[in-house]
Order: structure tokens, then sequence, then C-alpha cells
């Protein structure tokens, strides 16, 4: 399993996002595409992705934090990525 | 909430359904005393459930605002003599079912409620194995148990009124809504989908389609939310091959007498998402 990454900018996060999803779900997928609406994602994936955000970026993704929205597409996978690592929540 | 506070609950069984009824009890604010006779099975329980309790929030389905209920483990069946309702929830083998639920009816007090999370078992045989059959009921929780909001309520012969209007109000309490069948091997709903399991696993073996088009047609054209053999994995193989055993000894019905494919599975160790890999191969997105 990946360790956690130092570097971690949106473009690097969307990345490996993108790179992840590609192999996992054998479909190439946008940034900004809801995965869930356009039905490439099961309830039970959308578990592992949250333990994959948690494992590669050393978080913890709890509380309101979590919610299917955040896992929605790469772009709100990645702002709560960004936002976590930060360690400042999103609403300051 | 007082409705929450009236209930304890005892599991027995730490397995998937065990995991799974834990989660949706807890998730409510239900204590749940777990028991399993092994510790190392009770040790990735916690753990199951921590992760299945992320995964219930994740999907919206716990109430807000209400505190988790308290999660204790253990191996000993006396720390559930307290509980006011007992869910057994043990492997679908007649043998194991009779000496858990005739050990458990002789701990716990008069008024307990006694729920078997049987799969095809009626409970018109576990009436024998108890002291008090009026006080024993069926639930069917399906899996993931806190996902799915529906369960199957099993009426045995003996059960009586004063136990169906409290089993309601313990699901009432878990959030779910039931409907009540009378007793028969695999009621109603394992009559009907392990067969249908059993069916689509010999089209495999049959070579007249791949898992994957088997799945996607009865998603596709009947709707099915989960193909058979992806909610064959889910279910776990090796229960299945189980119930099926249970249903052709009861019912006689040859649909019901496990397929090859499936039993070569089960032999393999491919028993589905629980080990990784089944009809489909879970492995990569499990690491």
């Amino acid at each position: 399993m990946t360790t956690a990454n130092p570097i971690t900018d949106a473009k690097t996060v969307e990345a490996e996002l993108l790179a992840f999803l590609t192999e996992r779900i054998k479909t190439p997928v946008r940034p900004d595409e809801d995965l869930f609406k356009a039905g490439l994602v099961s309830s039970m994936f959308a578990m592992q992705l949250v333990v994959h955000l948690e494992d590669t970026y050393d978080i913890e993704i709890v509380g309101p934090e979590l919610t299917l929205d955040h896992f929605r597409s790469v772009e709100a996978m990645t702002a709560l990525v960004l936002r976590l690592r930060e360690g400042t929540g999103a609403d300051g | 909430m007082t409705e929450t506070t009236e209930h304890s609950l005892a599991v027995l069984g730490a397995g998937v359904m065990g995991t799974n009824i834990a989660t949706l009890a807890t998730g409510h604010g239900i204590p749940v005393v777990l028991v399993d006779v092994n510790d190392d099975v009770l040790a990735a329980a916690r753990l199951t459930v921590r992760q299945k309790l992320k995964h219930a929030q994740l999907m919206g389905v716990l109430p807000a605002g209400r505190p988790r209920g308290e999660l204790v483990t253990t191996t000993a069946l006396t720390d559930a003599a307290g509980a006011t309702t007992v869910i057994e929830a043990v492997t679908e083998v007649a043998e194991t079912k009779a000496k858990v639920l005739t050990e458990i009816s002789a701990l716990v007090r008069p008024g307990t409620l006694l729920i078997s999370n049987t799969s095809c078992i009626p409970i018109g045989e576990m009436a024998a194995w108890v002291p008090r059959p009026e006080e024993l009921v069926g639930v069917h929780f399906m899996n993931p148990a806190y996902l799915i909001e529906m369960v199957e309520v099993i009426r045995g012969a003996a059960t009586s009124e004063a136990t169906l209007e409290r089993v309601t109000a313990v699901l009432t309490a878990l959030g779910r809504k039931s409907l009540v069948v009378n007793d028969a091997p695999g009621f109603v709903i394992n009559r009907l989908l392990h067969p249908l399991i059993n069916r689509a696993a010999m089209l495999v073996q049959e070579g007249v389609a791949s898992v994957e088009v088997v799945d996607g047609l009865l998603e596709g054209c009947l709707g099915h939310a989960t193909g058979p053999l992806r909610t064959a994995d889910l279910i776990g193989i090796d229960n299945l091959v189980d119930s099926l055993v249970v249903l052709h000894e009861r019912t006689g019905d040859p649909e019901c007498a496990p397929c090859d494919l499936m039993l070569e599975k089960v032999r393999a160790g491919h028993h589905g998402r629980k080990t990784g890999r089944g009809f489909h191969d879970y492995r990569k997105a499990a690491e």
C-alpha cells in the first residue's frame, strides 16, 4: 500500500485519483464526472475510496466530512484531500 | 430518544451478518454485546464494525444526532444474558444453531425476545430447542443490514402476538421496515433467491454465459440492483451452499441442490467478497 505522500498539490492528487479509478473501474473518467450518477461506482466501492484516500494521504475522514458528496467526483475528492491535509476544516 | 434506550441487543456470531446487525444497532444508538467463540474473530469484528459504521455514515443511513450504542465483544455467552433482545446469527447449520439456541435460551430471563437471523431453517424446527417457543421469531436481515431498510419477519406456529409486537418495536428502533411471512424452509426471500443464484451459477458452469453477462442481464433487463452472482459473493458462497443444502433436504426441490461450480468455489476457498474472490474478483479493490 502507498504510504503517506508528502507532495500533495491539486494536480498530483487529481492525476493519482484518475489513475486509481481508471484501473479499478476499467473506464476512463473526467475530473468533474459524477461517478455515482454515471453508475460507475457502487456504494461498496465508495467505501474503498474512503479507505484509499485515508491510506494514501494519511488523513482521517470522519464526522461531517464523511458524506457521499465528497466522493462524487475526482474534483470533490481532491478538494477533500487538500482540505484535510492542510489540517483546517471546511468551514475554517 | 426513549425508544432506543429501552433496548439492548446481544448478537450471537460475529460473521458477516453478526457484524452487519451490530453496525445497524450501534449506529442507531442501541448497545450491543457481540458474542463469538473465537477471540481473533472478535478482534476482526471490532474493526469490521468500525468500517461498516463509516460506510453507513457515508451512505447517510444513520440517524443524525444520536450517540452511538456501545459495542462489547466477548467469548462468554453468559455476558449475553442481560440483553432485552438476543439475535442469533451463527452458521446456517442446524446442529450449530441448536447448540447456541439451547444454551442461550436457558440463560436469558423469561420475556427476552429471541430472534433467529435464520436464512433457511424453519422457525418451527428451532422451537423444539428452546423452552419458550412463543418468544422466538425469525428476522431475516438483508446484507448489508444497515443499508437495506426492509426485513422479512417469520412467524413460527408458536410465535405469540406479543412477540410479534415486540419485534416490530425493536425493528422500528433500528429504523427497519418489515413484512411478516409464515414459516417454511427459506421463507419467501431465500426460497426465491437461492435457487435463482444456483441456476445463475449453473448457466456459467454450462458455458451459456459468463459471470459478467449473467449479472449484466439481470441488472439491465430485470432491474436487479446487484446481479445474482455478485449477490452470491456478498452473501458468501460457503453460506449459500449451507443454505441450499438446508433447502434441498427440506423441500426436495432439485433446483436447490448446489451446483458443481458453487461447490468448487467453496473447495477452492473462493467464498466471495469476504475472501477477496468468488464469482468476481475483489482483490484489487480490497487492497
